[in-house]
């Protein structure tokens, strides 16, 4: 068991007649990947800025590596990287410049040319951020969050917006901070995004937290069983068709088993025996998605 | 580990700012050249007779007066719309979550508008006695300084005050431009002072800081008046700065304190996400 970088009791966050976080409780682990989880509004982005200090609490006790984030100034600043959603770039800087500025505030910074290196912006060096892309701008944030050479790094929905390919490669670089030993909050509403960094992953849904797990066994999805559907010639009579199968609509009929082989075996041969074919026979373990809208349907 | 001192952090505050005031051409157009084209203007529309009742030539009088109309537009306006900006672009949001500590960057860019300030009045006076003819009198000149520093810190806080006050960038040029420029012409920046203004003009003048800055700025210019300027009483043409400063340092004290409580660093109020 390693040391908590983060814990969590029982916070509580309220914008006038609205609790936007109502009782979280968690603790993150040094050197873990942690994704908070959660649809728009769900909560995420107003409890990560009660751990960075940039909120301040209603209720509860938050400790990150060791302080009190609303006291913690200038000596806890100087041990975490934020990534903030949105922006907060001079356009007129360069890119050398804006990340030599971070530098210069922290005790024991990165090499600076290495940062940019390591972001791929090494032609974009001495670019003013202005005429970055969005996909460049979002790099140099990263590199903004690292070169301090933080112990804790919060990436706040680190590829929003981003193309399918930016965000590969945003996530080889999450990786590659993992890599560092670093432990890392990160915040996503993509399923597949804390699926593919995460080593553990708390779904959040109205302020609340709903599930808590690694990405195998979150909401139990370990313990669920597989989904097989079909659909049967029309006119088919369902007589004789072994359990758990119903009919589930526009002509599909579905079941869910823990013992997928024996099932499709039983399944098979009631076909065969009838002499028709099974249109779209599927067999499909549960799909984190499924698990997430379970979690957070309203 | 070695922490970077406070003053080196402060230096690397000041450096950001002074790079971005010069590479955004229109806040240092507005700064530096547009009072010096006003003092053009007015030297040739004027030509360089005496007015009166000062009794002094138009440049001697426009090139103080514009000097402190360039400082205030500096540390006003552009302190105001720039520190907006900043909010606005999450700038000052992200900074607040690096270890710079927010009362030292606030310090770095104040510091680095008031830099621009004084050489924007340097700039002006020394056009003024090159190429207009206006005299310097070196027992005034710490007077004069002394004035520029209290004008300028007066000002900043209220541009603070404006920052604090303005919903968004768009609002802040007309907010900094809808209380400073009537001002400038009641205060003896844009027209000399004359026996016939009206005299509610004169007690409306006299309640707001310009023209404390412009007359106490001014009366270092002035040869008609006497004494280094450290005094309370201007009786019997006394250069006296210390009721001047008086007002713009109750303006300064009190437009700061409102500041500090308002300010935000974040653009929009606190919602939920």
């Amino acid at each position: 068991m390693s040391v908590a970088a983060v814990t969590v009791e029982n916070v509580v966050k309220r914008y006038g007649g609205v609790t936007a976080v109502d009782g979280v409780s968690l603790t993150i682990a040094e050197g873990e990947v942690f994704a908070l989880l959660g649809p728009n509004g769900a909560g995420k982005t107003s409890l990560v800025e009660i751990l960075e200090g940039h909120r301040r609490r209603d209720g509860g006790n938050v400790r990150v590596l060791g302080f009190d984030p609303a006291s913690g100034g200038r000596t806890m600043r100087e041990r975490i990287g934020i990534v903030l959603q949105e922006g907060g770039l001079e356009g007129e800087l360069t890119v050398v410049e804006t990340v030599r500025y971070h530098a210069s505030l922290f005790p024991r910074p990165k090499d600076v040319d290495d940062v940019i290196r390591v972001v791929g912006l090494e032609e974009k060096r001495r670019s003013q951020v202005r005429l970055l892309s969005g996909g460049q701008r979002r790099r140099l944030e990263l590199a903004l969050g690292v070169v301090g050479d933080p112990d804790l790094i919060f990436l706040d929905e680190p590829t929003t917006g981003f193309d399918p390919s930016a965000r590969r490669q945003a996530w080889d670089l999450v990786r590659a901070l993992r890599g560092f030993g670093k432990t890392i909050v990160l915040t996503t509403h993509y399923m597949d995004e804390a699926q593919a960094l995460a080593d553990r992953i708390a779904v959040i849904a109205r302020g609340r937290i709903v599930a808590e797990g690694t990405p195998a066994t979150l909401g139990d999805r370990h313990l669920r069983g597989a989904r097989v559907r079909f659909r049967p010639p029309e006119g088919t009579s369902l007589d004789g068709l072994p359990a758990p199968f119903v009919p589930s609509g526009s002509g599909w009929v579905e079941g869910e088993t823990k013992a997928p082989t024996e099932t499709l075996h039983a399944v098979t041969a009631w076909a065969l025996a009838r002499g028709i074919e099974l249109d779209g026979l599927t067999v499909m373990p549960p799909s984190l998605e499924d698990v997430y809208l379970d979690l957070t349907r309203t | 580990m070695t922490r970077p001192s406070l003053l080196r952090l402060f230096l690397v505050q000041f450096g950001a700012e002074q790079r971005l005031f010069w590479r955004s051409p229109i806040a240092a157009f507005f700064s530096v050249i547009f009072p010096l084209l006003m003092l053009l203007t007015f030297a040739a529309l004027f030509g360089n007779d005496r007015i009166t009742p000062l009794g002094v030539t138009a440049s001697q009088f426009y090139a103080p007066a514009l000097a402190v109309y360039g400082a205030v537009s500096t540390v006003y306006w552009n302190l105001s719309m720039s520190l907006v900006t900043s909010r606005e672009l999450g700038v000052l949001k992200r900074i607040r979550g690096t270890p710079m500590p927010p009362w030292l960057m606030l310090g770095g860019r104040l510091t680095s508008s008031a830099w621009v300030a004084l050489l924007a009045v340097i700039l002006m006076v020394t056009i003024g006695v090159l190429g207009y003819g206006v005299a310097l009198y070196p027992r005034t000149l710490a007077a004069a300084f002394v004035t520029f520093l209290v004008g300028v810190s007066c000002f900043a806080a209220l541009g603070c005050l404006i920052a604090a006050l303005s919903p968004n960038a768009n609002a802040t040029p007309p907010m900094a431009a809808a209380t400073l420029v009537p001002l400038a012409f009641i205060s003896e920046v844009f027209i000399p002072p004359s026996a016939s203004s009206a005299s509610w003009l004169t007690t409306v003048a006299d309640f707001f800081p310009l023209k404390h800055f412009a007359r106490a700025f001014s009366g270092a210019f002035n040869p008609t008046l006497h004494g280094s300027g450290f005094a309370w009483s201007d009786a019997g043409a006394t250069y006296a700065i210390l009721p001047h400063l008086a007002v713009m340092a109750v303006w300064g004290i009190a437009g700061g304190v409102l500041a500090v409580r308002l300010f935000r660093w974040e653009p929009r109020p606190e919602k939920v996400r």
